[in-house]
């Protein structure tokens, strides 16, 4: 009997320690909540980072508006975004952005008898198509750029995002970068007025209705076009030259941003200069208070954020997504340690 | 003597008197509660329809009357209309009661007048099965399934067919997308069938044979029974089991969302996609940012509430003038 007394004691002695880690564990759990782009590379992350320091990420895929209405609402530590905060916006609510991985965008087609990257494309013909200027896939524009193949007299059929997307955000910068039809009648915005063709929600359903839809093109994350192992076609960039939709083309455009042009970090990787530049690389950014009610929680965050940057290469690429170049990281971080700061005036952030 | 059984009295009037109290109070509790719940609903709904005027205020008045005329929806410009969504969703609605409504009511017929007594059973829950089918399981076949095949197949015929025919010609407009208004009104009236076939079989059980038995005794035919006898008997009845698919069909988004195309246009033909108020609402509701983007949707929303009490105030008004010309 006393026996059983002192193991039962033992025991619930066991549990409520264990209750107590567990509840520390909670407690420093990092919550955050944006843009779906980036979703799958973040719960990647998290859950390496979760095995090697114990400490969770809590990161709600609600959507890049969703992202910014809750860091400003500060029912989060972090919020994330594809569509980048401008200066005067980021003074006005205090808050500090940076970029923290990227993709591309690629256009994907349903044309029987052609292979992905068979048909090439430049900006002003996609903005035409996307306008319902060019309805047909054997238009003169579309054979111009694509000599070599037999083009279909088939109707085009557009298919764009239903949702308000990040990913619409950075496909209309693009096409308003290069045609000005565009830029006056449609703009820029996450959700936009289409002139032709038929909405699907998210990303997958863009990807579904293609290849359900004979002549359909539509335009979506490369990593669901790969996945879904859709046709996608090649673009000419700025430069004139034709690019492939790899990782290396959209690291290429990355590298020749000028990143210390825009305040946080914004700016928009479309149409970059560089021979090998993919021109619709996006970036996805992240928005800390520069001066956090709760500094622990951002601390935590940030150490998160600079393993990542430090560990998380490896894991981006896996999933098609392209890390930040390291001088673009070393930036960051020197960024941290000069803006993100205490009450008292002291940086958060001191190296991992 | 006298003394004693005026005691038994009275102490019998007292347990009686303490009875009918108690019953008193049990009735008083029992009435009360059922007028809470009834004042809930009132109390709820007015809760709805006072936050979706609040909500929609903003967009209400700064775009007034022509909110409602207008087909324009730019989040760029922040310019919206509602006139696409309604179309759409009025259009769908109609055609899916269109169809909906004869082959309902034929499945109800045929399982209470003429189906063999084994097969009734295994009719009767198949029709009813189909409104247990979640939502986004009809949106999601009707994507992968449906709208292929309409894509190839039925489309294209229709289109050669009606080539060249005057109005036809605009309504049944290519390219086949194979998603659009018409595939969603297909959709929808596949939804709002079990509703209104297990309704209408419902009221059809419940004419007095005698009055079936009587028609026949005449010489009438089934048919005659049918449109003379049962379906003017159970009208009300069957005018419920339309408005309540009516009322599925007008506010159904997740199966809608997948095959209408979510396009802000009026297009003639109907395999062109387009929209409706619930589908735009799912899909544009959580990106939407800037206050006159988001009050817009919420205006959406009161729309579609006053669409549906409209449609069930013409069903009452529609019922009533029925029931008066025939002086029942």
């Amino acid at each position: 009997m006393r026996h059983f007394i002192r193991s039962a004691a033992v025991a619930i002695a066991m549990a409520t320690a264990s209750t107590l880690t567990l509840s520390a564990a909670w407690a420093a759990d990092i919550s955050g909540a944006g843009a779906t782009f980036p979703y799958p590379i973040y719960a990647k992350w998290a859950d390496a980072y979760k095995k090697e320091t114990g400490i969770g990420l809590n990161y709600q895929s609600i959507g890049s508006g969703g992202g910014i209405k809750q860091i400003k609402a500060k029912t989060v530590t972090f919020g994330a975004s594809d569509a980048p905060l401008t200066g005067d916006d980021l003074k006005s609510s205090g808050l500090a952005q940076f970029p923290m991985v990227m993709g591309g965008i690629v256009p994907v087609v349903n044309l029987e008898g052609i292979k992905p990257g068979e048909l090439v494309l430049d900006g002003p013909t996609l903005a035409d198509i996307f306008l319902g200027k060019i309805t047909n896939w054997n238009d003169k524009a579309i054979k111009k750029l694509n000599p070599k193949i037999k083009l279909p007299d088939q109707a085009i059929a557009v298919v764009h995002r239903s949702d308000g997307s990040g990913t619409t955000f950075n496909f209309s910068y693009y096409l308003a970068d290069v045609n000005a039809d565009w830029k006056s009648k449609v703009g820029v915005d996450k959700a936009l007025e289409w002139p032709v063709g038929i909405g699907a929600k998210g990303n997958e359903g863009v990807a579904n209705n293609v290849s359900q839809t004979g002549g359909a093109i539509g335009y979506v994350e490369y990593a669901y076009a790969k996945q879904n192992k859709l046709t996608y076609a090649d673009m000419v960039n700025k430069d004139g030259k034709k690019v492939e939709p790899t990782a290396k083309a959209f690291s290429a455009a990355a590298a020749n941003a000028d990143w210390s042009s825009q305040p946080g970090y914004g700016v928009i990787l479309a149409n970059q200069a560089g021979a090998a530049s993919w021109p619709m690389t996006s970036a996805t950014w992240i928005l800390v208070y520069q001066k956090p009610d709760d500094a622990a929680a951002t601390a935590e965050a940030l150490k998160f954020f600079a393993w990542s940057y430090a560990k998380g290469d490896k894991m981006a690429a896996e999933l098609d997504y392209v890390p930040m170049p390291d001088k673009v990281v070393k930036s960051v971080e020197e960024m941290w340690g000069k803006d993100i700061v205490d009450k008292d005036g002291k940086p958060i952030y001191s190296g991992m | 003597m006298s003394a004693v059984s005026e005691a038994v009295t009275s102490s019998a009037m007292r347990t009686r008197e303490a009875t009918v109290r108690r019953f008193a109070f049990t009735d008083m509790v029992f009435r009360a509660a059922t007028r809470a719940s009834a004042i809930l609903v009132l109390v709820l709904l007015g809760g709805v329809a006072i936050s979706l005027v609040a909500g929609s205020w903003e967009a209400l008045s700064k775009f007034g009357f022509s909110f409602l005329t207008s087909e324009a929806w730019n989040p760029v410009t922040e310019n919206f209309g509602a006139l696409a969504p309604i179309y759409g969703t009025v259009v769908t609605s109609a055609i899916a009661i269109i169809i909906a409504v004869p082959i309902g009511i034929g499945i109800a017929v045929f399982l209470t007048e003429l189906c063999p007594r084994p097969l009734r059973r295994p009719i009767g829950i198949a029709v009813e099965l189909l409104a247990g089918i979640p939502s986004i399981i009809y949106g999601i076949w009707g994507l992968f399934v449906f709208a292929p095949f309409l894509q190839t197949t039925i489309q294209p015929f229709i289109i050669n067919i009606f080539h060249g025919i005057p109005g036809l010609s605009s309504l049944f407009a290519g390219p086949p997308y194979g998603i659009g208004l018409l595939t969603s009104s297909l959709i929808l009236a596949i939804m709002v069938l079990p509703f209104i076939t297990s309704i209408t079989k419902d009221v059809f059980d419940t004419v007095p044979a005698v009055l079936k038995e009587s028609a026949y005794g005449i010489g009438c035919t089934t048919w005659e029974v049918t449109r003379r006898v049962v379906i003017p008997y159970t009208r009300v009845g069957i005018m419920g089991g339309v408005m309540l698919g009516l009322g599925r069909a007008l506010g159904e988004t997740m199966a809608v969302t997948f095959v209408i195309g979510n396009a802000h246009r009026i297009s003639a033909s109907l395999f062109a996609p387009g929209t409706t108020i619930s589908a735009t609402i799912a899909n544009e509701f959580t990106e939407a940012d800037g206050s006159i983007y988001t009050s817009s949707l919420v205006a959406l929303g009161l729309i579609l509430f006053i669409i549906t009490f409209i449609i069930l105030a013409l069903a009452r008004y529609m019922l009533l003038r029925i029931d008066s010309r025939t002086g029942a």
